[in-house]
Parts: structure tokens; C-alpha cells; sequence
């Protein structure tokens, strides 16, 4: 039976798989370069309307820097910028339909919340009775209104990130810049703040762009995410596809854990290839075809949880692909553990097994042999 | 390391601040003194706070001080924050370099050399000297002072806090006023009580770029002491340190409990947190 | 769309007008008066208003300009190198700042030192008292000084008093007063910068040289001193640069035989009316200082790159 690959993450939304969509934020060929250093480097990207879009990469991988052009805070050396149809060239940031979240949330230090969160709607020049049911209902959307008198240096973390959020939606703008949101809060609020995150999208009906360096965060939250390394886009696709099909060594390297194994094209068939370790050691079968001619080398990139470990025969499986391996290292992380095992003399695997159940008959230990085997699908064959 | 100050960091700070201090101490006591003669104590008496009220001249001298202090500092200021902000935000431009070395060089010039150029100026400029020509050379020298003080206090400014405010539709002049300025106010205020004491205190750039009509106390001052200690001059400069160090005590309180609340506010912050 | 590289910041015409003002104010105010002190000092001094030939007169143009450059005398140069009063004070100027920065930060850095290692709740207030001198009349503050000084002043009573000596010394009006005054007057300038920098060194740094097995005054000789060297030179250059030029301490505190350039060029431009004289002392004033002030600038600016 012919398998799929994983659907639609987060909901049923792909306008970008529409030739005739029409993108709500352009990038159309912008370069921008400070001095000799080249941030942004010819680049070209389409954001659709209510999508929830991440700018993921390193630092110095241009990512702030593209936010920043279509905040109006750089101006791009080349190239334009369109939103909703606009050039934005020549557009000052204080005029621009857009609002950005802070990392360091920017607050102003002086003002109350009320007074923070009040700020946009009065450069607009609203009524002043508007603004203060504008600004209730940003206290109620996030939890703040027992805060509303407090100055910024009287809120914890948490809670100042909180304001910065309801400040940049206090003005329904047309797109949600999100720089590293989440940046300075702990492990746990930043897992909720990211659910509550995609809540407001989906209640706001707005478009943002998030751009992160936590690859979990993007996974998280994002429709499609754009993996950017010295300014220019290395792959851009929904989580899934960006996990489980990388076209690089870089994306899969960059996101997540993967095992990268060189090795030799040895044949080519309708079904799919066969490679050679460099090493040797084994064979490896897979589905995908190639554009690699036989003999040449390439990177097979597989994740550590599509490997099986076993004594002996892995039970339940009919895998065609297995090799002989001996356990040196395990991690138990809890959820998981991680087995890290030598195959031949250079090659060492990296398997994560779900700690499923609390009891098992025959533990895996160090120095222990065992097998390890995955699917023909397990991974993918990596030219570049 | 160690539990508490060792008796060295003890002594050399006891030392240090006597040193200090002393003399001072020992001026303001000796405005108290009796007898004419300056270091031989002859009981207390306030008779020489009394005799300066009389002295006409040198109240003339305070008030002309006092003015030229109050205009330039405020001149000043204006200035050395508008040059701390060139300074920390304008990014480059054609003579930089050149402009920064004039913020900077005027803190170590000698006054002799400050005050012997701006006379000479004046006097190509054919302007008549006085009172305004001091209040102009003090602006000079003290919006220096001001551009450095001003400018350390804006270095550590989060700049994101004025993009922050443009993004949300205000445009750059008003970001200043509403955001930028009352954010670095404590500095823009220590940098005019620092331009109003320093004109306050000037002998040298005062006594180039002077006029007739126009002596400054601390000329007056000048010219009694080169005559020789006398209570009067005691007493003269008890008042002046006097309101100078209350003045500089009464801020530091101020921000010290600002300061204090804040913590306070910051802890109880994150303490309800969690 | 613009091309082409766009490094600068995008400055509108307030932003032009910040730099415009303090900007044009320190050209006409400090750096033109520079270019007449220099014009000056080729002058004769004549007995007319201002006392000085031949005069500037912009009114002329270039053609004036070139002029008055062709009038340039070097006779104020000439006198200058002739009479060694002028580089006697030259000299004693650079020795006597030279020695008084050396003893401010003998006495300077044990306070600094002092309060960078005081407990935490201390180091606010005593840095207060450092600044606050600062804040008082600096005339006031040497002025202070001579009822100490004189003979028949207070050190003396004291020390009479004490049996220590038996004849007043005499200080008031020597050198030895000057480095006093200098010292005193210039403390909280050297102790500020040292204290920053003693400050901001970490602890756990000598902690980890006591666990290495080193004794505290090698601590201090190995870690502690060269890590506040910025703070040292700071703080130096800070004492040195206005010392030299300095008027008020030796005219006040000095002797006649104490020579100081500041106090020569007063005595030039106030007494003897000589203003081209003045202006050629200002001049090689200005050479001389040149040197330390670049070097201090350039020490500043790594410092605050460093920073950054």
C-alpha cells in the first residue's frame, strides 16, 4: 500500500499550493547589505493573508534584518517590498500597517500597561472613549487587567511580555511582526504563550510573521517556515515537510536531531536506490530516486527515531534495511532514551526509542549487540 | 573572600576622605570665628554672615553669578543634549570625528587657553564684552559636560524602546518628547546642575571674557583672596558649599529612593510570579 | 526604488538640524577662536584697540586674508625662544603636572581600591563623596588651603603644638604647595575612572588565584594592578592634561619663583597687556598638550568600543 506523507499540521490552510493566490506580503529580489557585509541577499518571498509565517535561522542569517525592512527600520539596498498590494519604499515606519513585537518588548518604561497599550491608538488619533474599550478588551484577551495601572518595572517576565503583545494588536495591523517572542521567558510559559499565540491568530484573523532561532517554536506555531542562512532562504515548506524532507544537509542538521550518512550511489531502479556506505559497512535501500549518477557520493539524512533497536531481530518488522551494531552510549532523557551505536569501525548511529512502557524485559545495555533496522522511507537522499 | 573591609581598605579610605574633607570643615569653621584673625579661634560669632549682607558689592556679584549660571546652563543643556544624541544616534556624517574631538577636548583644555580664544573672538566680532559674552563662553565649555553626562545615560537606552514608538505611528520629533526625553531626564537634569555649578565656580574663562559692569562672585572672590585669608571670604564660600552640597545630597536622595522603590516593585513582581 | 548601497541613516530635516546646531555652535565658539589665537600670536602689539597690529578685517575677503598673511611676524616665536622664562615655564609646567599626577595616584588608588573593595551598601554613598568636592568651588577648595599652609597657619600650630617641630615650615608659596593643591583638587578625577575599573573586576578572579596557591599582595601584583591599568591612564591623563595648563594653584598657592605656564600667560595678557605674547604661549600651550589629548581620546574611544 502506498504511503502519504504526514498532512497538514496545524489546520487545513496551504493558499501557497494556489497559483492564483495573491500574496498579502512580497519580498520581491531585496538585497541588503551593511557596508561590505551582504544581510539579506537577493531574496524573493510570499506571505499569504492569515498566515502564521516563521523566519527561522542562526543569528546573522538576515532574518531580523528582513523583518526590520518590512518594519520600515532598514531600507533594502535592492529590490521592493510590497504589502497588500503597496510599495512600501518611502513609507517612514510610523505610517506602515504593520506593529512589531519586541525581543526586548521595548516597553516604555514611564507609561502604565493602560498607557502602553494606548499608545498606537492615540498617534491615530482615536476617540478617546474607543480607546479605552479598545484597550479593556486587550487586557481581557491577555489576562492583564489586574495590571492595568502598573508601570513595566512592576511585572514579571511573563507579564511584560504579555503587554508588548496586546500593545502591537492594540491596533489591529495588517500584519504581526514577532521578533524572537519568546526569547526570555522559561521552557514552560514559552510552550504556553505559544498556544495562546496561535489562538489569537486564528481569533484575530491577521497575518503574522514570527522570526524565531528555536526550531521547536517555528514547528510550533507556523504554517510555513522559511530555513534562512547567510541571507538567502535554503527551504522554505510547512514543519512537516521541512523535518521529514529536508533538501539539504544544512535543513536537517539545523532542524532536529538526523543521522547524515555518506555514501556511494550503487544502483538505480524504478523503485528506488540503492547506496553504499563510504564506509562499507552496510547497504542502505531506499524508496527515492536520485539525480545522482551511480558512483557518485551523496548524504542520506535520516531521523534517529526511524531507526529500530533491537537484540537480534527487531520484532514486527519486516524492514529490509538492517546492520549489526554494538551499544556505547545511552541517554535516558525520560520520554526517550537515546542509543548511541557503532556500526563497523567509523560509523556511529544515533537511535531514540519512546520509553513506551515503565518495565521491559531485557534492557538494552552498554557494549550490548544489537540491530538496527529502519523502512525504505525512513530518510532521504541528500545531493547538497 | 574576606569577611569584612581589612583594616588597609579601612585606613586608606579614612585617610582619603580626611583629606578630602578637612580643609573644607576647617573653612566652615572658621566663618564662625570671633576674632579677625583667620586661624586663631577667638570663640563663635555669626558676625561675619552679617557683615556680607551689608557688602553690596559682592551681592551684586552673587545675583550677576547667579543669572549668568542659570541662562547658560539652560542654553547649555538644551545643546549638550542635542549633542549627545548626535553623538550616540546620528551614525556617520561628514566631519564626525571632527565634531566629537570638540565635544570632547574642551573637558581637558586649559581655561586659560578656553578663555583667551573666546576673548580674542569677541573682540574680532567687535562685540562688547560682558554678560553676555560669559554666558556665551560658558555655554561652551558646559555643554560638554552636559553632552558627556547626557550621553552615558543614553548609551544604555534599549533604542528598540523609540523604534517601538514609531512603529506605533509616531513620528521621530514626537517619539523625543514623548518617549526619548522623559526617559533620560534624570541625566538631562544632572547635566544642568553640573553646567550650573561649573559656571558658577568659574574664575578663569570669566575673567578673559568679561566686561566692565559685569565681576562674578567668583572674581570678587578672587581678588579679596590674593589680599589674604579673611572670615568675610570664609563665610562667602561657607554659603556657597553649603547650598552646592545640599543641593547635590537633596538629588542623590531622590534617586536613591526612586531607585529603591523600583527594586522593591521588581522583587514583588517576580516574587508574585512565581 | 532607490539603488545603489544606502549605508547612511535615513535623516530627515529635523535630524539634520540636530546635528546643524551644536555643531555650528562649536565651530564659531571653540574652534574659530583657535584660528585667532594662532593669527594673533603673528601680530605686534601695538598701543591701540585691541592692542594688537594688524588687525583682521574679513570685510577685505581673501584678498585681506592673504594679506594679513603676508604681515605675519615671528617675532612673538622668536621672543618666546630667546627669553628662557617662557620654556623654563614650559618645562617646570610639565614637571610639576608630571610629579603631581604621580603622587595623586599614590594616594589616589589605595581609595579607590578601598571603596571598590567596601561592602555593597557602602560603595553609593562613598562614591558621592568622592564626586561631591567636585561639585564645591574649586576655587573655594584651594583657597581653602592657605589658612592650612601659612606660616602661622594651622598645619604649623599643630605641628608646634605637638612638639614635632619647633620652627614654623614653610610651604605656603613653594612648589610643595602646588603639588597639594594639584593633588587635592584633582583626587576625584583620578579616583573615579580607578574606581570603575577596580570595580567591574571580578572577585571570583582573585578567589581563583588564592585557590591556585597565590598569596593576596601577589594577587594584587599579578591580577588586581593590570587589569585597572585603562583606569590608571584614565585617570592620569585626566590629572595631567589640566594640570599643566593650570592658573589658580600656583597663583595662589605658589611662590614667585613657582613657574607655570597658565600663570605666565595670565601675567602676559592681564599685566603686561601683551596679547600676541599671550596668544603665541596659548599656541605652544595648545602643541604641547596636543600629544595627550590625542592619546587620551584614543584611549577613551577604545575603551567605549570596547564597551559596546
Amino acid at each position: 500500500m502506498a504511503k502519504k506523507p504526514i498532512g497538514p499540521v496545524r489546520r487545513a490552510f496551504s493558499p501557497w499550493d494556489d497559483p492564483a493566490a495573491k500574496p498579502f506580503i512580497e519580498f520581491r529580489n531585496v538585497t541588503k547589505r551593511f557596508g561590505d557585509f551582504t544581510a539579506v541577499d537577493n531574496l524573493s518571498l510570499k506571505i499569504y493573508e492569515r498566515e502564521f509565517f516563521a523566519l527561522l535561522g542562526g543569528s546573522g542569517c538576515g532574518k531580523t534584518t528582513m523583518m526590520r525592512m518590512l518594519a520600515g527600520f532598514e531600507t533594502p539596498t535592492e529590490g521592493q517590498i510590497f504589502l497588500d498590494g503597496q510599495d512600501l519604499a518611502g513609507v517612514p515606519p510610523y505610517k506602515r500597517p504593520t506593529n512589531m513585537m519586541f525581543q526586548s518588548y521595548a516597553l516604555f518604561p514611564h507609561m502604565s500597561v493602560e498607557a502602553n497599550i494606548a499608545f498606537g491608538l492615540k498617534q491615530d488619533g482615536m476617540a478617546k472613549t474607543q480607546i479605552a474599550e479598545r484597550v479593556a478588551e486587550m487586557l481581557r484577551l491577555t489576562k492583564l487587567e489586574p495590571f492595568a495601572k502598573r508601570k513595566p518595572h512592576q511585572l514579571s517576565g511573563g507579564q511584560r511580555q504579555r503587554v508588548a503583545l496586546a500593545r502591537s494588536l492594540a491596533k489591529r495591523p495588517k500584519v504581526l511582526l514577532l521578533d524572537e517572542p519568546l526569547g526570555a521567558l522559561d521552557r514552560k510559559l514559552r510552550e504556553e504563550t505559544q498556544f495562546e499565540l496561535m489562538t489569537l491568530q486564528e481569533e484575530l484573523k491577521m497575518t503574522f510573521l514570527i522570526v524565531t532561532h528555536d526550531q521547536e517554536e517555528a514547528m510550533t506555531v507556523a504554517d510555513r517556515i522559511a530555513v534562512m542562512d547567510a541571507g538567502k532562504i535554503i527551504q522554505m515548506a510547512p514543519p512537516a515537510e521541512i523535518y521529514e524532507t529536508p533538501n539539504s544537509k544544512f535543513v536537517a542538521d539545523f532542524i532536529g536531531d538526523v543521522n547524515l550518512i555518506e555514501a556511494k550511489v550503487e544502483e538505480k531502479s524504478a523503485h528506488g536506490t540503492f547506496l553504499q556506505a563510504v564506509t562499507g559497512d552496510f547497504r542502505i535501500d531506499t524508496i527515492q530516486e536520485t539525480t545522482a549518477a551511480v558512483g557518485d557520493t551523496v548524504w542520506y539524512a535520516m531521523r534517529p527515531e526511524k531507526i529500530r533497536i533491537a537484540h537480534g531481530e527487531a520484532p514486527g518488522t519486516n524492514a529490509v534495511n538492517r546492520v549489526g551494531a554494538e551499544v556505547w552510549d545511552i541517554a535516558y532523557l525520560g520520554d526517550i532514551s537515546i542509543f548511541h551505536s557503532r556500526v563497523g569501525e567509523k560509523d556511529t548511529l544515533r537511535a531514540t526509542v519512546a520509553n513506551i512502557t515503565r518495565l521491559v524485559e531485557r534492557p538494552i545495555a552498554w557494549d550490548d549487540m544489537v540491530v538496527l533496522s529502519w523502512e525504505r522511507d525512513a530518510g532521504v537522499i541528500l545531493t547538497a | 573572600m574576606r569577611s569584612g573591609p581589612s583594616w588597609f581598605n579601612v585606613t586608606s579610605l579614612v585617610l582619603g576622605f580626611s583629606f578630602l574633607y578637612l580643609p573644607i570643615l576647617l573653612l566652615v569653621v572658621f566663618s564662625f570665628n570671633e576674632s579677625r584673625l583667620v586661624t586663631v579661634w577667638g570663640g563663635f560669632s555669626t558676625k561675619w554672615y552679617v557683615e556680607l549682607m551689608k557688602n553690596q558689592q559682592l551681592i551684586d556679584a552673587a545675583i550677576i553669578t547667579l543669572k549668568v549660571a542659570f541662562l547658560s546652563a539652560s542654553i547649555a543643556t538644551v545643546l549638550g543634549t542635542m549633542a549627545a544624541l548626535v553623538l550616540v544616534r546620528s551614525g556617520r556624517f561628514w566631519g564626525r570625528s571632527l565634531f566629537s574631538g570638540m565635544i570632547f577636548a574642551p573637558l581637558v583644555m586649559p581655561e586659560v587657553i578656553l578663555g583667551l580664544s573666546l576673548l580674542l573672538l569677541f573682540v574680532a566680532m567687535d562685540q562688547s564684552r560682558g554678560f553676555w559674552t560669559i554666558i556665551l563662553a560658558h555655554t561652551t565649555f558646559t555643554m560638554c559636560y552636559v553632552a558627556v553626562v547626557v550621553q552615558s545615560r543614553l548609551v544604555g537606552f534599549d533604542k528598540s524602546i523609540e523604534e517601538a514608538a514609531e512603529d506605533l505611528g509616531c513620528p521621530p520629533a514626537r517619539t523625543f518628547f514623548l518617549i526619548t526625553l522623559p526617559i533620560i531626564l534624570p541625566g538631562v537634569i544632572a547635566g544642568w546642575m553640573l553646567a550650573f555649578t561649573l559656571s558658577l565656580d568659574d574664575l578663569v574663562i570669566a575673567s578673559f571674557t568679561t566686561g566692565p559692569g559685569a565681576t562674578t562672585l567668583p572674581m570678587k572672590i578672587y581678588s579679596q583672596v590674593r589680599l589674604g585669608v579673611t572670615p568675610e571670604i570664609n563665610a562667602v564660600c561657607t554659603i556657597l558649599v553649603v547650598l552646592v552640597t545640599m543641593g547635590v545630597i537633596a538629588a542623590s536622595i531622590l534617586t536613591k529612593r526612586q531607585q529603591v522603590q523600583r527594586e522593591r516593585d521588581e522583587r514583588a513582581a517576580f516574587g508574585a510570579a512565581g | 526604488m532607490s539603488t545603489g548601497t544606502q549605508d547612511k541613516p535615513r535623516r530627515s530635516a529635523g535630524g539634520w538640524l540636530l546635528i546643524a546646531l551644536p555643531f555650528l555652535w562649536l565651530t564659531v565658539f571653540f574652534l574659530a577662536p583657535f584660528f585667532m589665537v594662532f593669527k594673533i600670536s603673528f601680530s605686534e602689539v601695538a598701543v591701540a584697540i585691541p592692542p594688537y597690529l594688524p588687525t583682521f578685517d574679513l570685510s577685505e575677503g581673501f584678498a585681506g586674508i592673504r594679506e594679513a598673511f603676508s604681515t605675519f611676524s615671528f617675532d612673538n616665536y622668536k621672543w618666546l625662544a630667546q627669553d628662557d622664562l617662557y620654556w623654563k615655564s614650559y618645562l617646570s609646567s610639565v614637571e610639576i603636572a608630571a610629579i603631581s599626577t604621580l603622587i595623586t595616584l599614590l594616594v589616589g588608588y589605595p581609595v579607590a581600591y578601598g571603596m571598590a573593595r567596601a561592602p555593597k551598601a557602602w560603595r553609593p554613598t562613598l562614591l558621592m563623596l568622592i564626586i561631591l568636592p567636585f561639585w564645591t568651588s574649586f576655587l573655594i577648595r584651594v583657597y581653602a588651603w592657605i589658612g592650612i599652609l601659612k606660616n602661622e597657619g594651622l598645619l604649623n600650630q599643630f605641628l608646634l603644638w605637638t612638639g614635632i617641630i619647633d620652627q614654623p615650615l614653610i610651604i605656603l608659596n613653594t612648589n610643595l604647595a602646588v603639588y597639594i593643591g594639584i593633588v587635592y583638587s584633582y583626587l576625584p578625577f583620578l579616583v573615579l575612572p580607578l574606581y570603575a575599573s577596580l570595580e567591574k573586576l571580578d572577585v571570583s578572579l582573585l578567589e581563583a588565584a588564592s585557590d591556585l596557591g597565590c598569596p593576596p599582595w601577589k594577587a594584587f601584583w599579578n591580577i588586581t594592578l593590570p587589569l585597572s591599568i585603562p583606569g590608571v591612564i584614565a585617570g592620569s591623563f585626566l590629572v595631567f592634561i589640566p594640570a599643566v595648563g593650570e592658573f589658580v594653584i600656583p597663583d595662589l598657592l605658589g611662590g614667585s619663583n613657582t613657574l607655570m605656564i597658565g600663570k605666565t600667560l595670565w601675567v602676559e595678557f592681564f599685566a603686561n597687556r601683551d596679547w600676541p605674547v599671550s596668544s603665541a604661549v596659548a599656541v605652544i600651550l595648545l602643541m604641547i598638550l596636543v600629544i595627550p589629548i590625542v592619546l587620551f581620546q584614543n584611549q577613551q574611544q577604545k575603551a567605549a568600543e570596547k564597551q559596546a
